[in-house]
């Protein structure tokens, strides 16, 4: 009945704290992306002034040559390794910051998951490639320590690219699983426990389902920026790292191909949705 | 089942002795109440007997056998938390299932089982729901059937009354009386709410800066206290301070005081006397018959009408006592009469000073 009145009342009221966010959004988004979509069905740039038409070519290019799709699947599968790597570094780093730590030592380390928040993308992938190089800071560290010689050049290569990406987005993990981690009262673990559930029991039968819809906005927060990701892959790759993405920021970067690279962030978007669509009943009914 | 043990316990966060020194023998089957205010060490002893917490010294045995190293969930026990914990990603069935599940039954003996335990808590119909769509003493009652599923050896609760209200604690406190004489469980129970203590349980063991101060039946700590802390905890008492006369006390005054029960006290130590205010007699003028009882003069200074009966705040010596008197329709006395109060000596406690 509340909710009833609330939304009699509530939307004519509610009015002037939306129209700020959705005109935003109209103006800063949907304007583009609606150019954009024009774009994607056109023969040439309109910008350029040469003639142009419509046509459906350049989503039928993804079609015709299977490069295309080879990279959409190395892209998917780039995107699942990542998303998968910061659940496991990510999870246990908010079960430790949700459940054990208290107090200034919480707050410490909560700064530190915080901290690639607050640099510089292009920084942060640099200096991973000082680290990674030959003879950069992981491999002088490494002999330096080592009674044998060993090469470490990881520089260029898909570890590299993982290590960059992985790097850029756990702490979006770290923070959605640290807030419903959170929210589970610690007497349903105590619950668990005088059951005669192990830890581990209690892990698998309580904590993980009830923070899988933290597990679920993180992986749905990572997975997607991940597969259209161009920095990492170019810097960190360099001939190894041509995934989807790049290939999206050559159209508009080098080839100046803009209606090409439109269709294909679109079939991308197109994908990505069909995969979360697909997958969300699977994910609500394990959570 | 089994009996359980605790000897010579102690357990300190940093400076602070939450548990000190604290023995107690639960006996197989009995009701127990830990009763306290909050800050007593209460919760915290019962979290050393389920195994959350371990002491820092002495020894718990549970069933003969130490355990105070054991971690709860080798202790074999059932507990049931103050707002329940059910869990809620779980139906009703699953949350009761989950301790035999655990453990790797078989599924039709689960089945069986847990259908067992909700009929016992007359929620035998409720196995699909969700504990959300429960009532709060609907999910009391999951919690206490999920507790006993597994046949634990001790049934550890703590305050498991304190978030339902009065008329719906009164039933499920005549339930788990009911359900613990029907599977005969040793059953320890944490609450600070004294009357609870009294009407359920079998035994009692106050608490108070971690320390154990009375342990027995209701009727003994409530007719026999042993300190003044004991007297007032655990119901109402009129204290009266003063020197020993080793069969009473005498107060500042010079008035004798006679105590027919308590502590042997060598005379002129500090003493004093608990009278509960039901057993004071409160009346306009001295009676024929009350030759050796205890007297004293004082004025009403208030009077609570609670129906029933009626407390008379009563002016002496500047001190307040407490009488209370049943409403037999007979007399009743108006604030600023002078009046008479009377009690036997063996409604009197002497307790060491």
């Amino acid at each position: 009945m509340a909710a009833a009145t609330a939304s009699r009342s509530g939307l004519r009221s509610a009015l002037p704290l939306l129209a700020p966010a959705y005109l935003w959004m109209t103006v800063a988004i949907f304007l583009p992306l609606s150019a954009m979509v024009f774009f994607s069905f056109m023969t040439e740039l309109p910008l350029s002034g040469k003639p142009w038409a419509f046509t459906l070519g350049n989503y039928a290019a993804f079609f015709s040559q299977s490069l295309y799709l080879t990279l959409l699947l190395a892209s998917l599968r780039l995107g699942l390794e990542v998303t998968l790597w910061c659940i496991v570094i990510g999870y246990p780093a908010a079960y430790v910051l949700a459940k054990v730590l208290k107090g200034r030592s919480r707050e410490a380390i909560f700064l530190l998951v915080i901290l690639p928040f607050w640099s510089n993308g292009l920084v942060r992938i640099f200096s991973w490639a000082m680290v990674l190089r030959e003879g950069g800071i992981l491999d002088t560290a490494l002999n330096a320590v080592l009674p044998f010689k060993i090469n470490i050049d990881l520089m260029y290569s898909y570890p590299a690219v993982i290590i960059g990406l992985v790097h850029s987005y756990v702490p979006y993990m770290v923070l959605t699983c640290y807030l419903t981690l959170q929210a589970i009262d610690d007497s349903l673990i105590e619950a668990g426990r005088s059951l005669g559930a192990s830890r581990l029991q209690v892990l698998k039968r309580v904590i993980i389902p009830l923070s899988m819809p933290g597990l679920v906005a993180g992986a749905a927060l990572i997975f997607v920026p991940v597969v259209g990701s161009f920095m990492e892959p170019r810097i960190l790759g360099g001939r190894t790292g041509t995934f989807y993405g790049t290939v999206i920021e050559d159209q508009f970067v080098a080839v100046f191909n803009w209606p090409l690279g439109a269709a294909l962030s679109f079939i991308l978007l197109a994908v990505v949705l069909v995969i979360l669509a697909v997958a969300s009943p699977v994910l609500k009914r394990a959570a | 089942m089994a009996g359980v043990q605790v000897s010579n316990v102690s357990r300190s966060f940093g400076a602070h002795k939450a548990l000190d020194d604290v023995s107690i023998d639960f006996a197989d089957g009995g009701f127990y109440a830990l009763l306290g205010p909050s800050g007593s060490g209460k919760t915290t002893l019962l979290r050393q007997i389920a195994g959350f917490d371990f002491p820092d010294s002495g020894r718990i045995a549970i069933g003969g056998e130490s355990v105070e190293r054991v971690p709860v969930e080798k202790r074999r026990i059932g507990m049931v938390f103050q707002n329940y914990a059910l869990f809620p990603n779980m139906s009703v069935a699953d949350n009761v299932a989950f301790g035999l599940s655990v453990r790797g039954e078989a599924k039709a003996v689960i089945a069986t089982e847990v259908q067992r335990a909700l009929d016992l808590v007359q929620l035998g119909k409720l196995g699909g729901r969700r504990p959300h769509q429960l009532s709060g003493g609907q999910r009391q009652r999951v919690a206490l059937a999920r507790a006993i599923v597994t046949k634990p050896r001790v049934l550890l609760l703590d305050e498991p009354l304190g978030a339902l209200d009065k008329a719906l604690r009164v039933d499920m406190q005549i339930e788990l009386k009911r359900i613990q004489r029907e599977i005969r469980i040793t059953t320890i129970f944490v609450t600070h709410d004294q009357e609870e203590a009294l009407t359920m349980s079998d035994r009692i063991g106050i608490l108070r800066d971690g320390r154990l101060v009375q342990e027995g039946p209701p009727e003994e700590i409530y007719d026999r206290p042993k300190s003044e802390f004991a007297a007032t905890f655990l119901g109402d008492a009129n204290i009266f301070r003063g020197d020993s006369t080793g069969s009473g006390i005498r107060l500042a005054d010079g008035t004798a005081i006679a105590a027919g029960a308590g502590a042997t006290l060598t005379a002129g130590a500090k003493a004093s006397c608990a009278v509960r205010p039901e057993r004071i007699r409160i009346a306009t003028d001295v009676g024929a018959s009350e030759s050796n009882a205890n007297m004293l003069r004082g004025q009403v200074s208030k009077r609570i009408f609670a129906g029933n009966n009626s407390t008379y705040f009563v002016e002496r010596a500047g001190q307040t006592l407490k009488v209370i008197v049943q409403n037999t329709g007979i007399e009743r006395l108006a604030e600023g009469q002078d009046v008479v109060l009377c009690w036997s000596p063996e409604s009197t406690v002497l307790i060491a000073g």
